[in-house]
């Protein structure tokens, strides 16, 4: 047991699905159970913070932190776990690239709680009530990526990582067979080269018009571009074995870009354009933003909207 | 008393056309803002919407493309090209909180010296007016792990 490589699992500004996803594991988990220890993991078993703090520094073989940092607690959780551990993965696209919660950089902190609260009460940082003093984590203008708090060594990409991409990834951790750091663990490759529509997409690709998903009857065998369905196939990382394409829906980035492209939704914006017939087909694409950074806005060059704060 | 403010602008433009208008603006002695840092790009069709996001992630106020008029592209089509990038981009910046007029795509000719006069000093007024960017500072990131590398 003593001998066996310890690892964490913590989970920051996320929904839940890639805790789901290394559940899905299914029997595959117990292998993973049975070769690592798990000391840490909130969301299926009991452990506390102070487990970990009682840890020696780099005592971790590997934390796996999946979600964006965006209150004061999960920055906290973050820079504990990257002190714990070797290793440090960030795990799925929101801690890869921000992913969904990023899009709330097109808002400030508080245009985001005044969704949910009335102006009158909204959640305070510090406040006292009953000459008792009360804290909550802050909960930052900005939604940063993991990399943009601690440093990351190796990056499992998807919305949620798949069953291969997070085996492959366990194996090498385990194998002692990692590539370089700062690598993302998946073929750096684009989608459309294990596209199952690859052969129906013609050579000189230009698309009339976009639908939106709903818009038309999409035709299950063919290139979802040629069908004016926008598919981000051209500027995503491969991987992932299309699993949205083989469900009939197009890909909408989850992946994040290849290694040779810094912006994601710049590239994307600008594959889409160029197989456009004109800037009148490209009207159809409603919000230009939640297309092409749907997963990786904070992780952009402009990273949030002009109008927030540092935070 | 602060610095007046003096925009920042960044003008890829193209080797056929609009670079060689710049170059005849100087050979006539034309007088304009001497706001813009002038980049040199084979065609406009070859300016990557990344080289715009990276222009206005360090610092510019504004963005210039210049190319050759539509049917006049060395290159056949790639004016087409940044015309199609330009109008996404355009709504993709208005999202991002980034003013139209930051913004630009312009058809100069090569005899077109005058041109190149008119529009910087029209785009820096215009970008006078709005003020600085001012972007939010950067994160202290560890993306200096990946190379950044943008073809």
């Amino acid at each position: 047991m003593a001998d066996k490589p310890k690892v964490a699992f913590y989970w920051c500004a996320a929904c839940g699905g890639c805790e789901e996803a290394i559940v899905d594991l299914g029997e595959g988990l117990l292998e993973v159970a049975a070769a690592v220890e798990i000391v840490f993991w909130p969301v299926a078993l009991d452990f506390k913070r102070r487990d970990i703090e009682q840890l020696a520094d780099h005592s971790l073989a590997a934390a796996f932190v999946n979600g964006a940092i965006r209150t004061g607690e999960q920055e906290e959780m973050a820079r504990l776990l990257s002190a714990k551990a070797q290793l440090l993965f960030a795990f799925g696209s929101c801690a890869h690239l921000g992913g969904i919660p990023g899009l709330a950089n097109l808002f400030t902190s508080r245009e985001v709680l005044a969704t949910a609260y009335p102006p009158d009460n909204f959640p305070r940082h510090a406040c006292r009530d009953n000459g008792h003093a009360l804290e909550l984590p802050e909960l930052f203008d900005t939604v940063r990526p993991l990399d943009q708090v601690v440093p990351v060594d190796y990056y499992v990409p998807g919305c949620p990582p798949t069953p291969r991409i997070i085996q492959s990834a366990l194996q090498a951790l385990l194998s002692d067979t990692l590539p370089p750091r700062g690598s993302v663990l998946a073929p750096d490759v684009a989608l459309c080269e294990e596209c199952p529509r690859k052969d129906s997409r013609p050579p000189d690709l230009t698309v009339a018009a976009f639908h939106r998903p709903h818009q038309i009857v999409i035709d299950e065998e063919k290139c979802m571009l040629a069908q004016g369905i926008l598919c981000l196939g051209p500027a995503t990382r491969g991987g992932c074995e299309a699993p949205c394409i083989r469900g009939n829906m197009p890909c909408t980035g989850c992946f994040g870009p290849t290694s040779r492209v810094r912006d994601f939704g710049g590239k994307a914006l600008s594959a889409v354009a160029s197989v456009a017939a004109d800037e009148a087909a490209l009207e159809a694409i409603p919000d230009p933003v939640g297309a092409f950074y749907r997963y990786s806005l904070p992780a952009s060059l402009l990273r949030r909207k002009k109008n927030g704060g540092d935070r | 008393m602060p610095e007046p403010f003096e925009p920042r602008i960044v003008a890829f433009f193209c080797n056929w056309c609009t670079y060689l208008a710049a170059d005849l603006a100087g050979t006539s002695r034309l007088r304009y803002a001497p706001n813009t840092r002038v980049i040199r790009v084979m065609c406009s069709g070859r300016v990557d919407p990344q080289f715009v996001l990276d222009a206005f992630a360090q610092g510019a106020d504004g963005v210039l493309i210049g190319g050759c008029h539509p049917g006049d592209c060395h290159y056949q089509e790639g004016n087409y090209k940044a015309l199609r990038r330009v109008a996404l981009m355009k709504r993709l910046l208005r999202e991002m909180g980034i003013e139209e007029e930051r913004f630009r795509l312009e058809w100069i000719s090569a005899s077109e010296g005058d041109k190149v006069r008119s529009v910087i000093n029209d785009m820096v007024a215009k970008v006078r007016a709005l003020g600085p960017l001012r972007r939010p500072a950067a994160p202290a990131p560890s993306r200096e792990l990946i190379e950044e590398v943008i073809h």
